[in-house]
């Protein structure tokens, strides 16, 4: 399988919140905002971003790394980095 | 053969009205304890109605998409070797619901007003009809023949069941049950601020090595502690109800949840008492998905015996919360935060939680609620192995 572009990687994220709030769909998130305070997301949403991560991507995010995923553009570095070769 | 009223409940102590969205069973089926029945809209969301009994089902008497009011007959069913009851129209927060005497075997009904002066004929099925879906036969519009039939009673039901918007209804609905409790319910309140550093580094140790499925939140070991004082304070535990404190043997932990887009529902997390960390997370996460996506089940949205709201996570420092009627007490959590703390005649920087108590002065007092307040701190710091 070939690693995903950092598009995908994007767009799974995406995937991954909006689902956690639906309300979002279809809004351009900024790629340098804490999604957190974007969305008003609460832990227990965070959290569902990152079961929602691990069900499309296979990554599991350990606790101490989760800060890094607070805002798009550093999750999809982190998720690159997680899934290079 | 016992015939039961399975009358529409009232789901939280602010709920007058419940539109029947979807019959999960029909006539002749048989039924079992605890089985979803039918589907209500309401206020805060669509939720699964259970019923109680093992019953065979004899008649369904509201048509999908009506509304009626809380309760309304909406079925007949046959319960097996038990004695004639109403269910509802609220059921207690203990797990077995109210046996009435025979004689109110009728639910309660709004009286059907009839304007002085107007003669309303209408036919003694109609008026079953119309008392069975909250109707005022009175405002019924009779068919050819002047005389109101059952069939008049349906049209009208049906034609009243009006489109409303529903974050505005369940504004209506939150203000009704916190007007009601400002009202009713003498609040005394306590705060305190709690050293959590033991706890969040059990709980740092306790997520290392899991998976992100398995990892548990703070707010889990807030609701661990607090469910576990609440099993030995009575006086905090259950329903002020008819001017009595009905406690509970059980712990159902309301866990207030905030909708997206505003609004609040405060499902009842069932058993909370007997739930270790681990259990408790899921259990959370379980319930706190389906406010969002719907599914919350009837016993749920009236079993709660006490409530927890965690409002930390907004930069709140502590709240200081209004009681869910008919509860008895309600926990309030603000955030953690570090702060200079003085620990063995030093001051060093320690993760501190300030944890509120709202109590209803009829059934206890503050020195009750004081300690009620300690037993949570001695169960969340630090947090047995579970």
């Amino acid at each position: 399988m070939s690693v995903p572009t950092d598009d995908e990687l994007r767009r799974a994220l995406v995937d991954a919140i909006t689902t956690v709030a639906p309300d979002a769909r279809g809004a351009s998130i900024p790629g340098d905002v804490d999604v957190r305070e974007h969305l008003e997301l609460d832990s227990m949403d965070f959290l569902r971003v990152l079961v929602g991560l691990k069900e499309r991507l296979g990554v599991d995010v350990p606790e101490a790394d989760a800060p890094r995923l607070v805002t798009l553009d550093g999750a999809v570095a982190y998720l690159r980095a997680r899934l290079a070769p | 053969m016992a015939e039961l009223a399975f009358a529409m409940p009232a789901l939280g102590a602010d709920m007058e009205r419940g539109r029947v969205v979807r019959w999960r069973v029909k006539p002749g089926d048989t039924i079992g304890r605890g089985q979803v029945i039918v589907e209500v809209e309401t206020d805060k969301g669509l939720i699964d109605v259970e019923c109680f009994h093992d019953a065979t089902v004899m008649a369904l008497l509201v048509p999908e998409g009506v509304e009626v009011a809380v309760g309304a007959v909406i079925a007949r069913l046959d319960v097996a070797g038990a004695a004639p009851t109403a269910e509802g129209p609220r059921a207690p927060p203990a797990t077995e619901p109210a046996r009435l005497p025979p004689t109110s075997a009728a639910p309660a009904m709004p009286p059907v007003a009839t304007p002085l002066g107007a003669r309303v004929i209408a036919s003694p099925l109609a008026r079953r009809r119309a008392a069975a879906l909250g109707v005022d036969v009175a405002t019924v519009a009779p068919g050819t023949s002047g005389r109101i039939s059952a069939e008049d009673v349906e049209r009208a039901a049906a034609t009243s069941t009006r489109e409303r918007d529903p974050k505005e209804a369940m504004r209506r609905a939150i203000a009704a049950a916190m007007a009601k409790s400002k009202r009713e319910i003498p609040h005394y309140y306590l705060w305190q601020s709690v050293d959590v550093t033991d706890a969040l580094a059990w709980l740092t140790a306790h997520n290392a090595r899991r998976p992100v499925t398995e990892r548990v939140l703070f707010g889990a070991l807030v609701a661990r502690a607090v469910a576990r004082a609440a099993a030995a304070a009575p006086e905090m535990n259950g329903a002020y109800l008819e001017g009595a404190v009905r406690s509970s043997l059980e712990v159902h932990l309301g866990f207030a949840t905030a909708q997206r887009g505003g609004g609040l529902v405060a499902p009842a997390l069932l058993d909370a008492h007997t739930l270790d960390v681990d259990a408790m997370m899921s259990a959370i996460a379980d319930v706190v998905a389906r406010v969002k996506s719907g599914g919350l089940k009837s016993r749920e949205m009236s079993a709660g015996t006490i409530t927890l709201t965690a409002l930390g996570e907004l930069g709140v420092d502590g709240v200081l919360p209004v009681i869910q009627p008919p509860q008895l007490a309600i926990v309030g959590a603000g955030r953690v935060t570090e702060r200079p703390w003085v620990v063995g005649g030093a001051v060093v920087v320690r993760s501190v939680l300030t944890l509120s108590l709202a109590a209803d002065h009829r059934a206890s007092d503050g020195h009750r609620g004081a300690r009620f307040l300690q037993n949570i701190v001695k169960n969340l710091v630090p947090p047995e192995a579970p």
